[in-house]
């Protein structure tokens, strides 16, 4: 497929973006919780069940061959996406926090003991500080936080005052999921390897808007979600590199994982096997394949123009508005606006804007501890994807313009 | 004193007026701005129920056989809700509380906010004000 944006014909490509919502069009902001997905990744997962549906890796009959052929196939379409050197890097699972939850469980008993320290930040999502903070007190390491700079920005020298040869993961957000802020990752993953440790990257928001190259990165872990990047629910990927995964032990037992098993003693599969115990998300493989299909077809720097745009236009316009803060102010960032109105509770905003047909959320986006900082219990967010156009961000403006009168 | 079904049919009386979502939600904007609910001693942890979205308090006291509640929200939609819930069952008996069918919130289109998958503490709140009523009903 030749690499192509054309935003009305892009809108077609997705069934919900023409439904109703309280009687007006709607209007969905709200994709860093979730996108929705085109009519190639539903037909995916359609066709998977009514032609191909079979248990992989293990039926010598075609429906089985079949569908492990489609599986792997997945794989390797996501090895392209995040440009891995192997597909037996890639690994299925259910999504970024299972992810990080493998992570946190097989390196943390490989190479974490009392004393060592994690190192992550004070932007994180829930699912990228517990499973760490669960993982110190089962071995006494010591969980560290690197501050943030009141525009949202990572703070760099508090990244460098605490790195250290202690240090043995850095676990990091590629995107800041409640506002939007891009991490320098790529140096920061330099700095991490000069001091011998780790890093993972938590590329859930990363991933729906521009492309990664976990090489380049030299990421030592990257994991994303195949329902942010118009992929079903249920399936993400966990990217590792070869010699980690393969020093790691095993995650979970079960079949499939395993090379030969007595009850005296059991050895373990291979890459990618070793981590997939019992039958994966065949048709979350199946259907993600097509979605990441569907980004690959993609222009990426048209793509990214266009989330810029919008980006831009709904925060020039948000700026207009009597009593609006945007939250998260740094340079860099994806297309997610975070913003508080004043005197008004987030839930009295969001509840405004659905009742005219606009999605975003509202709440503290599982990011307790930046909420915390910022003092506010909460923010509205609204976060665009590729299919939004500058019709939504417009009606987006009014309706909050709406809220904002009604509230005040 | 008006019964609980008697109070519901008001203010389904008085919702039909509305034919503009934003003069609903203007009005319940209203009604949240001024009710002062409840009482700044209450406002504590002990009478809190945590929603994901917005919080709730609530307190409950029972006068001449009669059970009186105050409630508060840190979101104004919510404490609009609040307000005509607290309308509906506040001075009534125990038993007319634990047994009353809230149809009202169907009627006048606000189940969206009391649906058990919505987090913003009004779920809790209503079977909170339930069980205050029925284990006073039954003790």
């Amino acid at each position: 497929m030749s690499a192509r944006f054309d935003i009305d014909a892009i809108r077609l490509d997705f069934p919900i973006l023409h439904r109703e919502v309280n009687g007006r069009p709607l209007v969905y902001l709200d994709n860093g919780a979730t996108t929705q997905k085109p009519t190639t990744v539903i037909d995916a997962i359609d066709g998977y069940y009514r032609r191909q549906n079979s248990n992989v890796h293990r039926g010598v009959h075609t429906l089985s061959q079949e569908a492990t052929t489609l599986f792997e196939q997945a794989r390797e379409q996501a090895r392209q996406f995040l440009g891995a050197a192997h597909a037996h890097e890639v690994l299925f699972t259910k999504g970024t926090t299972d992810s990080i939850n493998l992570v946190a469980s097989a390196f943390g008993q490989q190479f974490i003991k009392a004393g060592d320290e994690i190192l992550i930040s004070a932007m994180e999502h829930h699912a990228n500080i517990v499973p760490w903070q669960m993982l110190c007190e089962r071995t006494g390491a010591v969980l560290k936080v690197i501050d943030i700079t009141p525009n949202g920005a990572l703070d760099m020298a508090s990244f460098g005052s605490l790195l250290n040869k202690k240090t043995k993961l850095l676990a990091i957000s590629h995107v800041s999921n409640a506002l939007g802020i891009i991490n320098p990752v790529a140096e920061m993953i330099k700095q991490a390897h000069t001091m011998g440790a780790k890093v993972l990257v938590d590329g859930a928001q990363a991933a729906p808007h521009f492309a990664v190259d976990v090489q380049a990165l030299d990421a030592d872990f990257y994991t994303f979600s195949g329902h942010k990047v118009f992929g079903p629910t249920g399936i993400g990927i966990l990217y590792g590199k070869e010699a980690l995964l393969n020093a790691m032990p095993p995650y979970q037992g079960g079949g499939n994982m395993i090379s030969k098993v007595t009850f005296a003693k059991t050895t373990y599969n291979e890459l990618p096997h070793k981590f997939e115990p019992g039958t994966p998300n065949i048709a979350g493989g199946v259907g993600l394949s097509a979605a990441l299909k569907y980004m690959q077809g993609l222009d990426s720097a048209t793509l990214q123009a266009h989330e810029h745009t919008l980006l831009k236009t709904a925060t020039e316009g948000l700026e207009q508005i009597a009593g609006i803060n945007i939250i998260g102010t740094a340079p860099d960032k994806a297309s997610v606006i975070s913003f508080l109105l004043d005197g008004a509770h987030p839930f009295d905003v969001g509840t405004l804007l659905d009742q005219q047909g606009i999605a975003v959320r509202t709440g503290h986006h599982c990011c307790q501890p930046l909420m915390d900082y910022y003092q506010t219990p909460g923010t509205v967010r609204a976060s665009f994807s590729l299919y939004n156009n500058v019709a939504d961000v417009q009606a987006f403006l009014v309706a909050t313009q709406r809220a904002a009168d009604m509230l005040s | 004193m008006a019964t609980i079904n008697q109070i519901q049919d008001e203010i389904i009386e008085e919702f039909s007026f509305f034919d503009q979502w934003m003069d609903k939600y203007e009005y319940m904007i209203d009604l949240g701005k001024k009710l002062p609910l409840i009482d700044s001693a209450y406002k504590t942890d002990g009478h809190l129920i945590p929603g994901c979205q917005s919080q709730v308090w609530l307190h409950a006291e029972s006068k001449d056989g009669l059970i009186h509640f105050s409630a508060d929200s840190d979101a104004i939609i919510t404490k609009g809700i609040i307000a005509l819930l607290v309308r509906v069952l506040s001075g009534q008996s125990a038993q007319a509380i634990s047994e009353a069918d809230l149809y009202f919130i169907e009627e006048i289109g606000l189940s969206q906010h009391l649906s058990p998958t919505r987090s913003n503490g009004l779920v809790s709140m209503v079977q909170q004000m339930k069980q205050i009523g029925f284990s006073l009903a039954s003790s």
